[in-house]
């Protein structure tokens, strides 16, 4: 194997991570739509605590995406 | 491979205006032309909403929403003694979300105009994560002094885990303003890179031509309108996130706990 094909398949492994991601932020807005049809007077004090737990999913996949980027146009 | 167009390219600073300063290369890039632009567009925004009338007009309803929105937000994460913290937290949600919609405008349309997402550079959020991050250190040790390091320690802990739980927690910490300056770059950056390989999709179709390339370029410019939509999603989202993780790090450090 060239150096550049295992590049693209380490690009492409890097990217099951962002699919992984996407799991994990449709589980935090699936949850809070399901708790927050259950008791929907509550559901808006609970917002800040929705976005957070976003980012806090988000951000791996985001971290996902830089290694496959990095992968492809930083290493040499 | 997205073929001749190269997805990297709209993130190239270039310099306008050469100016040197002290052998320090100090020009005037594209890069803080537009971020001259988004200051002025808020600005304008600030000024024309700041008239204070009795009966305010739709500018000055607006713009007294994006206040008490900010308000609210620093009310309810830092809560008593975050409305010092206000302006900052404005100032920053502000210039974030004005950053990005300016980056997102379509005015590649008119040819040699060219927008920049100014917050597709991670000097850029970098930056701003670090002034958030030295706001809670200057602002937990003037207040708390050396028991700020108790944020560290859990209450209720058990002693026998304290040896596992301070590193992690100091970690966590210590982890912040990185996370916090990489959320926001990346997530921009993957947006712009996702719209310009649309956009090669697009052009390379119409070349290839036939019904096969044309059916390739409506359905990627039908997949540009729909990620451009989620775009302006993730702008709001993305500024809402640093201005609320800041203020919920600003609880901390005024709080501890």
């Amino acid at each position: 194997m060239t150096d550049l094909g295992a590049m693209y398949i380490g690009a492409g492994l890097a990217a099951i991570g962002i699919g992984l991601a996407a799991l994990g932020v449709g589980n935090v807005f699936g949850s809070f739509l399901e708790g927050a049809l259950r008791n929907p007077s509550a559901a808006d004090g609970q917002q800040g605590r929705l976005f957070i737990g976003f980012a806090a999913s988000e951000l791996l996949g985001l971290i996902a995406f830089v290694v496959a980027i990095l992968i492809l146009f930083v290493v040499k | 491979m997205a073929g001749d167009i190269n997805p990297m390219e709209q993130f190239e600073v270039g310099k306008l205006i050469n100016f040197q300063l002290f052998g320090h290369d100090v020009s005037f890039t594209n890069s803080a032309l537009f971020m001259v632009v988004v200051f002025a567009l808020l600005a304008l925004f600030m000024a024309g909403g700041l008239k204070r009338q009795l009966i305010p007009g739709r500018w000055q309803v607006a713009a007294e929403g994006a206040v008490s929105f900010i308000d609210s937000m620093v009310n309810v994460s830092i809560g008593k003694g975050g409305k010092k913290f206000a302006p900052y937290i404005f100032s920053l949600f502000f210039f974030i979300l004005f950053a990005n919609l300016v980056g997102v405008l379509p005015l590649a349309i008119v040819p040699g105009l060219h927008t920049f997402a100014v917050t597709s550079h991670i000097t850029v959020t970098a930056v701003l994560a670090f002034f958030s991050f030295a706001i809670v250190l200057v602002v937990g040790f003037w207040k708390h002094g050396f028991k700020f390091f108790s944020l560290f320690v859990p209450h209720g802990a058990p002693m026998v885990l304290l040896p596992v739980i301070v590193p992690v927690e100091l970690i966590s910490f210590l982890v912040r303003p990185f996370s916090l300056g990489l959320r926001l770059f990346v997530a921009m950056t993957a947006g712009h890179i996702l719209l310009e390989v649309f956009g090669s999709f697009v052009v390379q179709g119409l070349n290839a031509g036939g019904p096969l390339g044309w059916l390739v370029s409506l359905l990627s410019f039908l997949m540009i309108v729909g990620v451009s939509a989620l775009e302006l999603l993730v702008c709001a989202i993305q500024a809402y996130v640093f201005a609320l993780l800041t203020s919920l790090y600003l609880h901390d450090a005024v709080h501890l706990h």
